[in-house]
């Protein structure tokens, strides 16, 4: 005879902390097995020691402006990666550029994971109209394209981090969801959900507690993809001018800025653009490498 | 067979008027929404308030929201779009000439992205893990990291300001002695290079899981020549997944062309739209946005439908 639900009541209900536990050991593991997954975070760790480190390592104060070095900008002893054309240390303003956009870009990514999972679990829990009415307010979302969405909002309500961080969010979750809904729709039929069930489990305890730890594999490389796309836009919004508001330094912005100028100063452009690419670059090659480990599995 | 397609096109096109409903409206009240008068943006900062009241007399702004937006909807449904406020021209006048030239630039990254994403995407997934393979998807993978306008700055940098071979502007005016065409190659190069990547990893996914399947080992097992075994068993079951990606990649066409068409000063649509947004000309965002929405819906049915067509298990 089959085994019911119920007879597996122990294994279920240790299955949690052991289960995350397990987690953190596998996470850590597969890294260094996968050459462009060890490439990636080696860059994403490189730029958040960066980020860290600003205050502590960036050599002049990001905003201030040296004068002397306006008639002399490129890359010299006093100023490795040259001034711009405010005489600002450029090397100062990258490394504090990333503890900004490393601060807006993760927060923004937990923010439409934490939406998208809420609605993703409960349009594949609970199917029927509800399912119907997320899947279709998602597919509303999608179908705009993102930039305008932005422009269109941050053109109207000015444009601060919080308000980057909150359009971010909105127009990310819907992927997120749609992920989540199709593990949640496999997911639920399997026994230990059942079990749970059972036990007269509410569906939230379900939903968090034995469905959503059971998605995080597909869930964790989406969000380092997410992650860098958001540092793209980022990007992209600093350089169409509504992005993080000035004088504060912004990657985006400072290429704004400066590549009226490349005919004379390329230096002043050309080391953000490095900068973010690098960091872009790094976020997709770990999502490559961790979504070769886990097919490996 | 005749009557699925129709239904199909039918429940489309219900779901892209419903969309575009939705976003009418939310651009319409995000409009309202936001702080800082339309009257005060036109006439600037030193008119009087008796002029900026009279011009929002005038332009009807002072009722309330939701009878001007059924006005609006009114007056779209005869094709009257409304005055650019930005311009000072009707919409019609503006928006046509400025779709036309983003759709020629979209067209001809296009017309690349396609023969160069599926060359490279299906040598990649035939040799899987070789060093051919890793090296186009190491390839894929840092082009389509970089954002597009610094893909546009390190273009720029070694085509314009090093070589000096090609522009650095995109304006469609011939003038300092370089052609249109010439003007044209770095801001369909930046906008194929970000996009390929993408579409690359896609076609090449796609094709290893085809690559993978029995009738795939079948064919082998006949004594069918390799080649032959890609060119008549693997292609067409490979590309039912990509040509949808392929279509979806439009919308983000638009969304590229945006950056792309500022860093090189390029008169098109997107950077018509971010200039009416940073001026609240709301004419112009609303129908602006309206249009980027129908495209990207209208590509995505096509999507599907080719999909329906292409794959005869998903026909309902």
């Amino acid at each position: 005879m089959h085994p019911t639900a119920a007879d597996r009541l122990p294994a279920a209900s240790k299955r949690v902390p052991l289960g995350f536990a397990l987690a953190w050991a596998r996470g850590l593991r597969p890294v260094t097995e996968s050459k462009p997954a060890l490439i990636g975070a080696g860059l994403v760790l490189c730029w958040v020691l960066a980020a860290v480190l600003a205050p502590a390592i960036a050599p002049y104060p990001p905003n201030a402006n040296d004068m002397a070095a306006l008639a002399q900008p490129t890359p010299s002893s006093t100023h490795w990666l040259g001034t711009d054309h405010l005489g600002r240390d450029i090397l100062s303003r990258i490394l504090w550029g990333a503890r900004t956009v490393l601060t807006v870009a993760p927060l923004a990514v937990l923010g439409a994971a934490l939406l998208g999972s809420l609605l993703g679990l409960t349009a594949g829990y609970y199917r029927g109209w509800i399912d119907l009415a997320i899947g279709r307010a998602c597919d509303i979302l999608l179908s705009f394209p993102v930039i305008i969405l932005y422009m269109i909002i941050l053109a109207h309500f000015g444009s601060s981090a919080l308000n980057i961080i909150g359009v971010l969010t909105l127009t990310k979750a819907p992927i997120i969801a749609r992920i989540v809904r199709g593990l949640t729709i496999e997911l639920r039929e399997r026994e230990y959900v059942a079990a749970a069930k059972l036990r007269g489990e509410s569906p939230l305890y379900v939903m968090l507690v034995e469905i959503l730890p059971n998605a995080r594999g597909p869930l964790i490389v989406d969000m380092c993809l997410r992650t860098g796309y958001n540092v793209v836009i980022i990007g992209a919004l600093g350089f169409l001018g509504i992005g993080l508001p000035p004088p504060d330094p912004d990657w985006g912005g400072m290429v704004k800025d400066t590549y009226g100028m490349m005919s004379v100063w390329p230096h002043m452009a050309l080391f953000p653009c490095a900068a973010i690419s690098s960091l872009v670059i790094g976020f997709n090659l770990l999502a490559v490498g961790l979504r070769e480990i886990g097919l490996r599995d | 067979m005749a009557l699925t397609v129709a239904r199909f096109v039918l429940k489309h096109v219900a779901f892209l008027l419903l969309t575009l409903l939705v976003v009418s409206f939310l651009v319409f009240t995000l409009n309202e929404l936001s702080p800082g008068d339309v009257a005060r943006k036109v006439l600037g900062a030193y008119a009087t308030q008796e002029q900026v009241e009279l011009l929002t007399r005038e332009l009807g702004l002072n009722r309330p929201v939701l009878v001007r937006y059924v006005e609006f909807l009114g007056r779209l449904a005869v094709g009257d779009l409304g005055m650019s406020t930005r311009f000072k021209l009707p919409v019609k006048d503006i928006i046509w000439q400025r779709l036309a030239n983003t759709a020629f630039l979209a067209a001809l990254a296009f017309a690349c992205i396609v023969p160069l994403s599926m060359l490279l995407g299906i040598v990649a997934g035939m040799y899987e893990s070789s060093p051919l393979d890793r090296a186009i998807l190491l390839f894929a993978t840092v082009v389509a990291s970089v954002p597009e306008f610094a893909l546009g700055v390190f273009l720029a940098s070694i085509f314009v300001v090093a070589l000096g071979w090609l522009p650095g502007t995109a304006t469609l005016v011939a003038g300092g002695g370089w052609s249109i065409a010439s003007q044209l190659v770095l801001p369909v190069a930046v906008i194929v290079l970000f996009d390929a990547g993408y579409v690359v990893s896609m076609i090449r996914a796609s094709m290893i899981e085809v690559m993978q399947r029995p009738y795939i080992r079948t064919a082998t097992l006949k004594g069918m020549t390799f080649r032959r075994v890609v060119v008549r068993h693997a292609l067409r079951n490979a590309m039912i997944n990509p040509i949808t990606v392929i279509l979806l990649q439009i919308n983000y066409l638009i969304s590229g062309v945006v950056v792309v068409e500022t860093v090189f000063a390029y008169p098109g649509f997107g950077r018509m739209i971010l200039e009416a947004a940073l001026f609240k000309d709301i004419a112009l965002v609303e129908v602006g946005a309206l249009v980027a929405v129908g495209v990207a819906v209208l590509t995505q049915i096509l999507g599907d439908l080719a999909y329906v067509l292409l794959d005869p298990r998903i026909r309902p």
